[in-house]
């Protein structure tokens, strides 16, 4: 086994692991804290595959968010916070059923995939995953439209907080 | 290679033919030697603080007109050991109903979120820890740890001061944030990558000169982001509680401390690397610790400034905080931002681009003020109109 086996098979012990504690806490706060454990774990795995970039926005954007989060579990909530709140709702059969249909049809798909066993291929040697995400996202044979679709999309989420978070104007 | 000239080389060599000697597989190699340098510029790190801590206070002290700590050791050098001991031997108080686990990881978390942003800063032509493509990146994505460990000191304390600490300081170090990154990409354009090793190997007319409003917003949010006067809202300790680490003593409470002295530097050293030219000087590609040397100095004078503003300047107000972030430094910023990347690409590798460069820096930051003190004004005239009052009628 070699290092980078190893530290693959432990990163995916914890992101599993901090998965299933993040759903069964009942206490807001250390499911929260377990998503962040959860969301490194990812970005880890970004790094063992060469995708640095990735790896540093999943940080930025998944991690730096969850503070945002925390804010709002204690804000916006009483009882979860101190862990009196049951996790599970009235549906939890029905979600159970469809997450186990879903895993299985990941599963069989990605076992029949001949890419999963395989090992990764080495990189060029000049090799630039910024360039080249950069030149994917606005170049027509790439993504986009849907790079672009989805700026609208956030601006008009922008807008919207804004026309949300405004004081009522008074006509006078 | 000569020892004097290039001791880390010399010395990684000397590692790296033991571990050879030793018949690891190739794998092992590596990892063992990865961990042996991780552990050196962590340490590394580390005991620059105590020096820091010391040059903080005499540098205070004289600007207070002050002698500072003078009586352990010559120049009150050994001031900082003392401080050390003290710190180890006192009480560790944890409350009663804390978070225990949380409240023991959020200082740690803290000091490793500032010790990791050394991991891409490169000291000298070949000392680096690790030289990221995305080092600019990088930077702005540990700096997350920072704020979430405020947060999970501030909760964890389970002490309505220190959550409500926790906020004010979450909102500051979030806002701030914003115009930081805004800038940070203005040398990442100019210098055509994130790497830190390019940042500085391109800049043979520092990014001062080609971006100077770029550099003074990042030292200003910089300043903002390690919480000092005047922004100093985070602590604020005449008059409010201390805020997120009240409810810390001892070592816990100094690893916070330590991590705030050891950001100061850092910010000093990011700004030297990102406007000053990092290493680069006189010599210091024959003779890497001559780059070692300058990088130091550039830094020491960034930190020299954080301090000099520190004990310069009063407490701003949290709303004139809060507008100065949002009204004038991100605005500036992001037309900033744009314009560099328009200029820069028009005068790419023409005589024109440092002049075309500096004169629209110099605009923006202009009009941005006169912007900026045109609204404040029309915002106090609008403030001091005559409102109808409640007045007492009689029945």
């Amino acid at each position: 086994m070699t290092v980078e086996q190893g530290i693959f098979l432990f990163i995916g012990f914890v992101i599993l692991f901090s998965a299933f504690m993040m759903v069964t806490r009942s206490n807001l706060i250390h499911a929260a804290l377990y998503l962040v454990l959860v969301l490194f774990g990812v970005a880890v795995l970004f790094v063992l595959l060469d995708a640095g970039f990735l790896a540093v926005v999943q940080i930025i954007v998944y991690i730096g968010a969850i503070a945002i989060l925390m804010i709002f579990a204690v804000m916006l909530t009483r009882g979860n916070v101190t862990g009196e709140a049951i996790s599970m709702n009235s549906v939890f059969g029905w979600g159970l059923l469809l997450c186990s249909l879903f895993g299985f049809a990941l599963i069989i798909m990605l076992g029949q995939w001949p890419g999963a066993a395989a090992l990764a291929p080495a990189l060029p040697a000049n090799w630039n995953e910024v360039s080249e995400l950069g030149v994917a996202l606005v170049s027509p044979q790439g993504y986009v439209i849907p790079f672009e679709v989805a700026s609208v999309l956030l601006l008009a989420a922008l807008i919207g907080a804004i026309v949300v978070a405004r004081p009522p104007q008074k006509d006078e | 290679m000569s020892f004097w000239q290039d001791p880390i080389a010399v010395i990684g060599q000397l590692i790296l033919d033991l571990l050879h000697s030793l018949n690891l597989p190739e794998g092992w190699i590596v990892f063992i030697y990865t961990l042996i340098s991780v552990v050196a510029v962590a340490s590394f790190g580390l005991l620059l603080v105590i020096f820091l801590i010391w040059l903080e206070r005499k540098v205070a002290a004289r600007f207070q007109d002050r002698v500072g700590p003078n009586r352990a050791g010559p120049f009150g050098l050994l001031q900082t050991f003392a401080d050390m001991v003290k710190l180890v031997t006192k009480e560790d108080v944890v409350p009663e109903k804390a978070d225990k686990l949380i409240f023991n990881l959020a200082p740690i978390l803290s000091l490793i979120a500032v010790l990791l942003i050394w991991a891409v800063v490169p000291f000298a032509p070949g000392w680096i820890g690790t030289d990221l493509n995305v080092g600019v990146l990088y930077i702005a994505a540990v700096g997350s740890f920072g704020i979430l460990s405020v947060l999970m000191a501030g909760w964890s304390s389970n002490n309505k001061y220190a959550l409500l600490g926790a906020f004010r300081a979450v909102a500051q170090l979030i806002s701030y944030e914003v115009p930081m990154l805004l800038t940070m990409m203005i040398p990442v354009l100019l210098a055509r990558g994130m790497g830190m090793v390019q940042m500085v190997t391109v800049q043979d007319t520092w990014f001062i000169f080609l971006a100077p409003a770029a550099g003074i917003i990042f030292l200003v949010s910089s300043i903002a982001e390690i919480g000092r006067t005047p922004f100093d809202l985070l602590e604020a300790e005449s008059e409010l509680v201390a805020g997120y680490h009240t409810e810390y003593t001892g070592m816990k409470f100094g690893m916070f401390f330590a991590a705030e002295f050891l950001h100061a530097f850092t910010v000093g050293v990011l700004f030297a690397i990102l406007f000053l030219g990092g290493w680069r000087g006189p010599g210091a590609e024959e003779i890497p610790i001559l780059g070692m040397f300058y990088l130091m100095i550039k830094g020491f004078l960034g930190y020299f400034v954080v301090m000099w503003v520190r004990s310069t300047l009063p407490r701003i107000r949290i709303d004139h905080m809060m507008a100065f972030n949002w009204k004038f430094l991100t605005p500036v910023a992001l037309a900033l931002l744009i314009l560099t990347a328009l200029l820069d690409k028009i005068f790419a590798g023409t005589a024109l681009r440092l002049p075309a460069l500096l004169g629209a820096n110099l605009v923006v930051l202009a009009l941005g003020y006169w912007i900026s003190t045109l609204m404040s004004r029309r915002q106090a005239k609008e403030r001091t109109k005559f409102k109808k009052r409640p007045v007492a009628k009689p029945a």
